[in-house]
């Protein structure tokens, strides 16, 4: 099922909670809304449920002008965050929820037939009896997810489904994740704060920042030319040293950057920590280092540009350097922006 | 603190043993004379005369009657002020609407309000010099000095209890399970009965029993719109005092503990369903994401 978002807009009190968002799903895609807190991401994907209506603006299913149905006959599986396990009711229970529920009648054993078949297919065979306060929060998602499934829905709808977990089960599970989706095909939308989720998970990622999409497209698009600098510092460690941009060029104490396109003024030069040499001389933004740190795979590096701006790079651990060290760094594929919006 | 160690350690914040002594010896003198013995003396003074003399107080008409009707208005009172609180809770929590905090406080109005202040402000309004006064004579309706007078004027004091039993609850739980429900297709009403209620069933079992113990105690606001008509509009709590006025001492005493023994049973009850809910409410607090559960056996 396709879904698209045609300026949608919702104001909380007085707190403009999503501006004008237009955005396509398309048919069995994986998409992830990636942003900040307070960015809008959770309000955009509780519209898409009816669990909130828009202010304005329209939400299509399809064809089908979705924006007023309510939540309770839109055919979304919707996953909170906090799995919203009914407390009472066994984990079997609990997946049948909607299946008992439905306008749609089934038989009873048609309700336990299925109950097994979701319980395989989140690998929770044998545990339909245990109460969610019994299993563990990795089994409580997978529960979740689940019991959303089980009344066929539509949409997939995921609120940062690996939020509550620790780092090595929210790897396992976001695989696991991908693989029922490829299985499933079906569309599915998800909010995540974590980029490294919403770039390991995601067929297009779209970013949000104050109510507003700031960029989408393919985690490669994303990751290899970030819009703007907030885009570049949201996705991954970023150093950013000021420059002053003259005739299509920007200079950082001298050192020259290609600026093309961009009017005269100030201006930030943005790198990511493995995007620089350190030299010993030549070219590049003199500078001193302050600290080394050690990490299993690489050494970072502190340092402090003769211009006061502090920056961060990942080297090679034979990196032969100390503390105290003159030396210059010089910055590949570097991104120059505007600065003001950050 | 497993096992005492070699050095003495520094007393925290009232350890110190005179301090507790005296704290305790203090709380205790004043459970002792401000508690247990005006129950110890209901006790002993209803039976004083003994068992028999006991039952046939209890067995006069008139206190026969105004039992009756104490159980009276609790079974009218009760369920109208639990369904009241429900919907006061359920409003109040799971939805957001202008007003909603004002809401809340006037719900709790009946708890600062002298119930005296209640009794005769519903004299105001519906009796006879009273603001409906003369459309309810027309009308032909009486509810000053008779049943209806009685049971408004408990419901007024005692409509908080339930609602102030589950709203603290049923903030704490949030609206993710009803949304939940409701996102599986459930109906407003199905989502309440399955989801809703049966997380809720302790606390609005204890509110319920609080609600009927004050129903049934309620002496200020039902002594004035009720006009102390003996055999006719007396309920229990008055009809105590009505006793005690007529030197009956031992008829005002047996009656007296017949409410002392609904306070107990009360008590007991309270106690089971605070254990109960506790074990309940355990549950979810053990939702909070704890991976090491994985290895725990059925």
């Amino acid at each position: 099922m396709k879904i698209s978002l045609d300026n949608v807009v919702k104001t909380f009190d007085t707190f403009r909670a999503v501006h004008g968002v237009s955005l396509e799903i398309e048919s069995g895609e994986l998409v992830a809304l990636l942003g900040p807190s307070g960015s809008g991401k959770t309000t955009i994907l509780r519209m898409v449920a009816g669990l909130e209506f828009a202010d304005d603006g329209h939400i299509y299913f399809g064809e089908e002008d979705a924006t007023d149905i309510p939540v309770r006959d839109r055919g979304v599986g919707f996953v909170f965050q906090h799995y919203a396990l009914f407390p009472h009711m066994t984990v079997a229970e609990n997946i049948a929820f909607g299946m008992k529920v439905s306008k749609v009648k089934r038989s009873g054993d048609a309700i336990r037939e299925r109950v097994q078949e979701l319980l395989d297919l989140v690998q929770l065979t044998g545990l339909g009896q245990r109460f969610p306060g019994q299993i563990s929060g990795g089994q409580r998602q997978r529960v979740a997810l689940a019991r959303a499934l089980a009344v066929d829905p539509r949409v997939l709808l995921l609120d940062e489904p690996f939020g509550a977990l620790d780092a090595n089960v929210r790897r396992d599970l976001r695989r696991w994740l991908r693989k029922i989706h490829d299985d499933l095909g079906i569309t599915t939308l998800f909010v995540t704060h974590d980029q490294e989720e919403a770039l390991d998970l995601a067929d297009r990622v779209v970013i949000l920042d104050k109510g507003r999409i700031v960029q989408q497209g393919t985690p490669e698009e994303v990751c290899r030319s970030p819009h703007d600098a907030f885009v570049m510092r949201f996705l991954g460690d970023a150093n950013a040293l000021p420059a002053t941009v003259r005739d299509g060029k920007a200079y950082v104490q001298d050192v020259e950057f290609d600026a093309a396109g961009l009017s005269d003024g100030t201006a930030e030069v943005l790198f990511r920590p493995a995007d620089v040499a350190w030299r010993e001389d030549g070219q590049g933004v003199p500078a001193q280092i302050v600290r080394v740190l050690d990490r299993p795979d690489s050494r970072r590096v502190l340092a402090k540009t003769t211009g006061g701006q502090s920056i961060e790079f990942d080297t090679a651990p034979e990196f032969p350097h100390r503390k105290g060290e003159a030396g210059f760094i010089d910055i590949r594929r570097p991104r120059v922006y505007p600065s003001g919006r950050t | 603190m497993t096992k005492p160690h070699s050095h003495r350690r520094l007393p925290r914040i009232g350890d110190a043993p005179i301090f507790r002594r005296t704290l305790l010896a203090l709380v205790l003198f004043f459970v002792a004379v401000i508690i247990v013995a005006p129950l110890t003396v209901i006790g002993v003074h209803a039976f004083s005369k003994g068992l028999p003399y006991f039952a046939a107080a209890i067995a006069e008409p008139d206190t026969r009657h105004a039992i009756m009707l104490t159980v009276l208005t609790a079974l009218i009172a009760v369920p109208i002020n639990t369904a009241f609180g429900i919907a006061a809770a359920w409003a109040i929590t799971k939805h957001d609407f202008p007003g909603r905090r004002l809401l809340l406080i006037l719900i709790e109005i009946p708890f600062s309000v002298s119930p005296i202040v209640a009794g005769v402000s519903y004299l105001f309004v519906y009796g006879l010099q009273g603001l409906f006064g003369p459309a309810l004579e027309a009308a032909d309706l009486k509810i000053m000095f008779a049943l209806p007078g009685i049971v408004l004027a408990s419901m007024f004091v005692t409509a908080p209890f339930v609602a102030r039993e589950l709203i603290p609850l049923m903030q704490a739980q949030g609206r993710d399970l009803e949304e939940a429900a409701t996102s599986l297709g459930a109906s407003g009403w199905r989502t309440f009965l399955t989801v809703t209620l049966p997380n809720i069933k302790w606390a609005l079992l204890y509110g319920v029993v609080l609600c009927n113990s004050r129903v049934m105690g309620e002496f200020g606001a039902v002594s004035v719109v009720s006009g102390n008509i003996r055999g006719q509009t007396n309920t229990l709590p008055l009809h105590i005092e009505l006793l005690y006025h007529d030197y009956d001492a031992v008829g005002s005493f047996a009656a007296a503990s017949i409410l002392a023994t609904l306070a107990i049973v009360t008590l007991i009850v309270k106690v089971v369903l605070e254990r109960q809910g506790a074990g309940r409410r355990n549950r979810p607090a053990s939702l909070a994401g704890n991976d090491s559960l994985s290895e725990v056996k059925p």
